[in-house]
């Protein structure tokens, strides 16, 4: 079950970034919306230094 | 239609090397063997729905001037039948990467450079390949063209993205393949469909005129049935392109010479802690068969793994997001919705989570080189399970039950997120195979290899031939 702040935030972005959101899609996008942002909390959670640096072009 | 079958090569499942042998040798034209191969892939392909096209006309050009070549002796796949997903550009055809909307694109005015390198190789492209669409997909299955099937079981997955690759390989419809892999689309369906797939180091091969899906993760490479062959045609695919930004400026690094070096002197560990949890047991199985074999006792963890896992989730929903944003404004409902509602939910992650998932990602790469240091390759799984049935929506890892589609990938994405390149080899358990992965540094695709092909000789792993 997602939770109601989830949902409107979902109604709210869609509206803001002028995607389409047909009323039945809402749920299915949330619910996406949950598990990628907890698995980006994930990322988030682990303490890394300021200094840091990104690998936007990642060479291996 | 000359339908020569010839004296010694069984075309359908004979490896490339073979046919190669023969048509360079005299034995067998190529022609004979592309009328073979499209006379099966005609005969067969119904059943399997692996190819969305056929490239006839083309490939029987291609096979005469193969014949016709003084040079063919020099050819490392000549008169080999290949085939290609369909996010490769193939002159003439629109690229459809699975999707509906592409189909009203321009044809592609040029083949892509794996193509023309394979082609110049003595190669013949016979078709295209079914996918998930624009390659957002673990299992193969396809909403507007329908779902690639498992050779081994028609009722079960190829695995995917690149599923039609998967099953044209393990059903003998061509010995070579091309396809795609973002986070596990050829290291899943190899492990599904019971064959070898090579994920090489990112940036090793061109990427230039296939359709992309997540800039910083696409690899692309080949599935074949022996080690061999794919050695073969990843040597014949190497070497820097311009026109691809990622593609490293690196000479080619063949490795087809170095395959029977063996693996003494090399340390091998298994990747545990992680790869271990959740996986059913006949993944276990798989490992520990091949970790005996090799004599790969020490068990290692990755560092955060999870959180690999994690930040190449993020990755992909954002940047395949961005890539699709116009389409979903503009095409909503042209979408398969199970992609549609993930991009639309990737484009809505606010972009300071992004980064850190890119700040994660050099982190993690420094870990995962200094596990190199000590290691020279590492064995995991490569999906936790054997094929689902087609249509099956969920999976139960360790005890918890989750959507099926983005988490057969639970152990390649991680590994893919930094680059790492990969043999995926099969384990031919009964009743259906499963794959593992051989791990190493970047730019190392030789150990891997060569892993595989000792492993091979060992009997420890083959791709079995389905009943078809």
């Amino acid at each position: 079950m997602i939770d109601k702040p989830l949902e409107e935030f979902v109604e709210a972005a869609a509206a803001a970034l002028g995607l389409p959101l047909e009323p039945e899609w809402k749920a299915a996008v949330a619910a996406n919306l949950d598990v990628t942002l907890k698995h980006a909390n994930t990322v988030a959670g682990f303490r890394l230094p300021d200094d840091a640096e990104p690998a936007p072009v990642f060479k291996a | 239609m000359a339908l020569v079958t010839p004296p010694h090569v069984d075309t359908a499942w004979a490896t490339a090397a073979e046919i190669a042998s023969a048509v360079a040798g005299g034995q067998v034209s190529a022609a004979a063997v592309v009328d073979n191969a499209l006379a099966r892939m005609t005969r067969v392909n119904p059943r399997l729905n692996a190819f969305t096209a056929f490239t006839e006309e083309r490939a029987r050009a291609r096979a005469r001037a193969i014949d016709a070549s003084r040079n063919k002796a020099e050819m490392p796949l000549a008169g080999v039948p290949f085939a290609v997903k369909n996010l490769f550009d193939i002159e003439g055809l629109a690229t459809l990467a699975g999707s509906k909307i592409n189909r009203a694109n321009a044809p592609a005015k040029h083949d892509s450079p794996l193509i023309e390198r394979l082609e110049a190789a003595g190669a013949v492209l016979v078709g295209a390949l079914n996918m998930g669409e624009y390659a957002y997909d673990f299992t193969g299955e396809n909403i507007h063209d329908g779902p690639s099937r498992n050779p081994h079981d028609l009722a079960r997955m190829t695995g995917g993205s690149s599923g039609g690759s998967g099953g044209a390989v393990a059903g003998g419809l061509v010995p070579l393949a091309l396809g795609s892999d973002t986070n596990g689309s050829i290291r899943v369906p190899s492990s599904l469909c019971g064959i070898f797939g090579l994920k090489p180091t990112y940036g090793r091969l061109s990427r230039a005129r296939s359709f992309p899906f997540v800039a910083s993760l696409d690899h692309l490479g080949p599935f074949a049935r022996s080690v061999r062959d794919l050695a073969i045609c990843y040597d014949a695919m190497q070497g820097p392109d311009p026109t691809d930004p990622a593609c490293a400026q690196r000479p080619a690094e063949p490795v087809s010479a170095q395959l029977e070096r063996g693996i003494r002197g090399l340390r091998i560990a298994v990747a545990g802690g992680y790869f271990r949890k959740g996986a059913f047991a006949e993944a276990l199985v798989a490992v520990d068969r091949v970790a005996i074999a090799l004599n790969a006792r020490d068990e290692i963890d990755i560092p955060e793994v999870h959180r690999a896992r994690s930040a190449a989730y993020v990755i992909t929903a954002t940047e395949g997001a961005a890539l699709h944003i116009d389409r979903l404004r503009n095409r909503a409902r042209d979408f398969d919705p199970a992609v549609r509602d993930r991009l639309i939910a990737g484009a809505m992650v606010p972009a300071a989570l992004v980064n850190k998932a890119q700040i994660f990602r050099r982190w993690y790469r420094d870990r995962a080189l200094e596990l190199f240091e000590r290691w020279d390759a590492l064995i995991a799984p490569a999906t936790p399970c054997t094929a689902p049935a087609i249509g099956e929506q969920t999976i139960s890892l360790d005890g918890v039950r989750m959507p099926l589609r983005p988490n057969l990938g639970i152990y390649t994405q991680p590994i893919s997120f930094i680059g790492l390149p990969v043999v995926a080899v099969p384990v031919s358990l009964k009743p259906l195979p499963i794959g593992v992965q051989i791990i190493t540094a970047p730019w190392r695709e030789d150990i891997a290899l060569r892993i595989g092909r000792a492993l091979e000789q060992m009997g420890a792993v083959e791709a079995p031939r389905p009943r078809l």
